[in-house]
C-alpha cells in the first residue's frame, strides 16, 4: 500500500511524506466543523462550546436535554413533519416527472432534446436565490405561495434535475432492441415499460430519487421564500433558531441531519454496486 | 410447402425513409404456410427493412402486408403474433431463462400452470432444462442463442422472423445451430422468414430464397436453382462465384444462345435475361462446371487459357488461368488422381457443357428489374 519507489531519493520521500500530510489537513478541514457540532449537541449547559467538564470527560457535562428538548418543542415537531411531508411528496413528484424525461430525452427521434434538457436541468444552474424569487412572484398568482402545494411543487422542480442526470446515466447504451422484444411478445408499450424499462434503469431512479429528497430536505432558500409559518422545515426552524432562542438544541438537531444524510449516502453506495453488478451481468 | 399459397404475401411494398431514396422498391413475395423463406443480400440492400416491416417496427410507406389474407399493417406489433429472434438476442437480463420463455405467455394470460408446462417443454426442445433458473448473462453465445430461439417458438406464432441470428456466433457452432433450427423448423412446423448476408446459411437452410439488392428482390428460387441458375449477373457474383466471360449474341433459340466471346471462340448458353441477338452479355460459368478438355471430350464449349498458379485447398484444387484478352479463369477440381499438373504459362483448352452456364446482362449495361 505505502510502498514507494525503490529509486526515490531522501527528498522524494519527504515531498511524498509531504504531500500525505497535506492531504490529510485538507480532510480534516473540511469534516472538522461537521463532527465537532456532534459531542457539542450533547453539552448539559445551554452552551455552544466546550464546557470544562465535557473536556474533563466528566459525565454531568453530557446530557441528552436538546434531543429531548427537540422532540418536545412543539416547533421542532411540526418541522420535521414538515420537513419529511414536503420531502416526501417532492420526491414523489420529482421521481415520476424526471424518469418520464429522461426516458424521453434518451430517444434520438427526440426533437429539441438538448434545448429541452438544458431547460430542465436549469434549476441546478441557476442561482437559486432567483429561482426563488421568481417562484414566489409566479406561485402568489397561482394563490400557492405559503401553502404545502406550493412549496412541494417548489421542491420537485428543484429535485427532477437529479432524477434526469441519474437516470439518463443508467439509459446510457441501454439496449432498445429489448423494447422490441417485449412488443413483439405482445407486450403493449406501457407494460414493456414497467416490465423491461424500469427494472434496468431502477438504480438510477431510486438514487435519483434519493438526491431529490436530500435536496427537499437541506433546502433552506426556497423555503424562506415561500412557506408560510404551518410550512416551516428543519432547516428553516433552526435558521430562525439561531436568531431567536440561542441554545444547542439546533446542534441536536444538526446531529440528527448528518446522521440522515450518512444513512441516505450510504444506501446510494450500496445501490451504486448493485447497478455495476447487473450492468456486468447481460452479455457485450 | 402446402397447398394454401399466400399464407404470407407483401404485394408491391415500398419503404423510404427520407422520402427521397427508395429502401425497398416495389417487394412483392407470396409465402406458403410452413414455407422457409430466407431473404439474402448484402447489408443495405432492404433486406432487415422489409423483416421490420413485417414485425411492425417500421411503417409501410406504400404497399400491402397480408397474413391469411388480413391487412397487418395498421395492426401494431404487440398484436401481431410473429415470432422475432433478434440479432443480439435481445433476452431480458433481469429475468431468468424460465421467466424470459415465460414472458410471452404471462401477457396472454395463461393459466400459470399451463405455462410451466410449456416452458419445460421448450426448455427441453433447446436441450436447456439444467439451465432454467440462469441468468442470460450466465450463459454462452450458442446456449443464448437457443433461448431466443424458444423464446421466439413457445407463443406459437404465425410466422417467426430471424434477423441475422447466428451472425455473433463463431463458425462451428453456427452450422451447429443451422442444424437444430432447420430441426425445430421440421418438428414444429412453422414458417419462417429469415435474414442473412451469409449465402451459404441461405443455401442449406431455405426452402426458397429472395437475393435482394439495392431495394429490389434479383431473383425468388429454390437454393439449387438459384446457384444453377442465376437470373442475373448479380445472383451469380452474389451466391458461389462464376467465372465470366464477355461476349456478343449471335443467335437465339428456344433453350439456348450463341455468344461470341471476345477471344472469337463461339460458344453457347443458356438463354436468361440476355435475349437478343447482337446484345452484349456474359457467360458465367461455376468453377467447378468449368474443367480441362480431356475429361469432357469434344462435347462442350472450350476456350483456350494459359495457367497462371494453383492454390491447394485441401479437398480440392483452385487452378487460375487467363483467356487471351486477360479474363481470369479459375476451374475447381477435386483434389484426386484426376488433378493434372500444369507448367506455368502452359497453354490448354477448357471446357463445360451448355447447360451449365448462362448467358447473363454485362455489367456496363444497367440492371433490368
Amino acid at each position: 500500500m505505502n510502498s514507494t519507489p525503490a529509486y526515490y531519493g531522501f527528498w522524494q520521500r519527504l515531498g511524498r511524506l509531504l504531500l500525505k500530510l497535506g492531504s490529510w489537513l485538507v480532510l480534516l478541514f473540511l469534516i472538522l466543523p461537521i463532527l465537532v457540532i456532534v459531542p457539542l449537541s450533547f453539552n448539559s449547559e445551554p452552551f455552544f462550546s466546550f464546557t470544562e467538564g465535557m473536556l474533563t470527560l466528566q459525565p454531568e457535562a453530557y446530557s441528552l436535554r436538546w434531543y429531548q428538548e427537540v422532540f418536545t418543542d412543539p416547533r421542532w415537531i411540526l418541522a420535521i413533519k414538515n420537513s419529511f411531508i414536503i420531502g416526501i411528496f417532492a420526491t414523489l413528484l420529482s421521481t415520476v416527472l424526471g424518469t418520464c424525461a429522461a426516458v424521453g430525452l434518451a430517444r434520438e427521434e427526440m426533437p429539441l432534446r438538448r434545448f429541452i434538457t438544458a431547460l430542465l436541468l436549469s434549476p441546478m444552474i441557476v442561482p437559486l436565490i432567483i429561482t426563488a424569487a421568481g417562484m414566489f412572484f409566479f406561485y402568489s398568482d397561482f394563490g400557492l405561495a405559503g401553502t404545502y402545494p406550493g412549496v412541494i411543487i417548489a421542491h420537485a422542480a428543484l429535485g427532477t434535475p437529479f432524477v434526469i442526470i441519474t437516470v439518463t446515466a443508467t439509459l446510457v447504451g441501454f439496449d432498445y432492441s429489448l423494447v422490441r422484444a417485449a412488443l413483439n411478445l405482445g407486450a403493449t408499450p406501457l407494460r414493456a415499460f414497467f416490465d423491461v424499462i424500469m427494472p434496468l434503469i431502477r438504480p438510477g431512479v431510486i438514487s435519483g430519487a434519493l438526491f431529490a429528497f436530500i435536496t427537499s430536505f437541506d433546502e433552506v432558500v426556497v423555503i424562506l421564500f415561500m412557506a408560510g409559518p404551518q410550512q416551516r422545515t428543519i432547516p428553516r426552524q433552526m435558521f430562525s433558531g439561531l436568531r431567536e432562542q440561542i441554545n444547542p438544541s439546533i446542534l441536536a438537531v444538526a446531529t440528527l441531519l448528518i446522521l440522515t444524510s450518512i444513512a441516505l449516502l450510504v444506501t446510494l453506495e450500496l445501490l451504486r454496486r448493485r447497478a455495476e453488478r447487473l450492468r456486468l451481468a447481460p452479455a457485450e | 410447402m402446402a397447398g394454401d399459397k399466400a399464407f404470407l404475401q407483401f404485394i408491391q411494398v415500398k419503404k423510404t425513409y427520407d422520402h427521397r431514396t427508395l429502401v425497398v422498391k416495389d417487394f412483392n413475395l407470396e409465402v406458403a404456410k410452413g414455407e422457409f423463406i430466407t431473404l439474402l443480400g448484402p447489408s443495405g440492400s432492404g433486406k432487415t427493412t422489409c423483416l421490420m416491416m413485417l414485425a411492425g417496427f417500421e411503417d409501410v410507406t406504400s404497399g400491402e402486408i397480408l397474413i391469411n389474407g388480413r391487412q397487418v399493417t395498421s395492426i401494431p406489433p404487440y398484436e401481431r403474433n410473429i415470432g422475432m429472434v433478434f440479432q443480439q438476442y435481445a433476452l431480458f437480463p433481469h429475468m431468468t431463462i424460465r421467466e424470459n420463455l415465460a414472458y410471452p405467455l404471462k401477457i396472454r394470460k395463461q393459466p400459470r400452470q399451463a405455462i410451466n408446462a410449456k416452458v419445460n417443454e421448450y426448455l427441453a426442445l433447446v436441450e436447456l432444462q439444467d439451465f432454467a433458473n440462469r441468468y442470460p448473462g450466465q450463459l454462452s453465445g450458442g446456449q443464448r442463442q437457443r433461448v431466443a430461439l424458444a423464446r421466439a417458438l413457445i407463443f406459437a406464432p404465425d410466422i417467426v422472423l430471424m434477423d441475422e441470428p447466428l451472425g455473433a456466433l463463431d463458425k462451428k457452432l453456427r452450422e451447429q445451430m443451422q442444424f437444430e433450427i432447420k430441426r425445430l423448423h421440421e418438428q414444429l412446423g412453422f414458417t419462417v422468414i429469415y435474414v442473412t448476408h451469409d449465402q451459404t446459411e441461405a443455401l442449406t437452410m431455405s426452402d426458397r430464397i429472395a437475393v435482394f439488392n439495392q431495394g429490389i428482390v434479383q431473383q425468388c428460387a429454390p437454393p439449387h436453382v438459384l446457384y444453377e441458375r442465376p437470373a442475373n449477373l448479380f445472383v451469380a457474383d452474389f451466391i458461389g462465384e462464376s467465372n465470366k466471360l464477355s461476349g456478343r449474341i449471335e443467335a437465339v433459340d428456344d433453350q439456348e444462345v450463341s455468344v461470341r466471346l471476345s477471344d472469337g471462340a463461339l460458344v453457347r448458353a443458356r438463354k436468361a435475361n440476355c435475349t437478343q441477338v447482337g446484345q452484349p452479355t456474359t457467360v458465367s460459368v461455376r468453377p467447378e462446371k468449368l474443367t480441362f478438355t480431356d475429361r469432357l471430350g469434344n462435347a462442350g464449349n472450350q476456350v483456350r487459357a494459359r495457367f497462371l498458379t494453383s492454390h491447394y485447398v485441401g479437398e480440392y484444387i483452385r487452378y487460375h488461368f487467363a483467356t487471351a484478352d486477360g479474363t481470369e479463369l479459375v476451374v475447381k477440381n477435386m483434389n484426386d488422381s484426376s488433378a493434372p499438373r500444369l507448367e506455368p504459362q502452359q497453354e490448354i483448352s477448357l471446357a463445360w457443357l451448355p447447360q451449365d452456364s448462362q448467358a447473363l446482362d454485362r455489367p456496363e449495361a444497367p440492371t433490368p428489374s
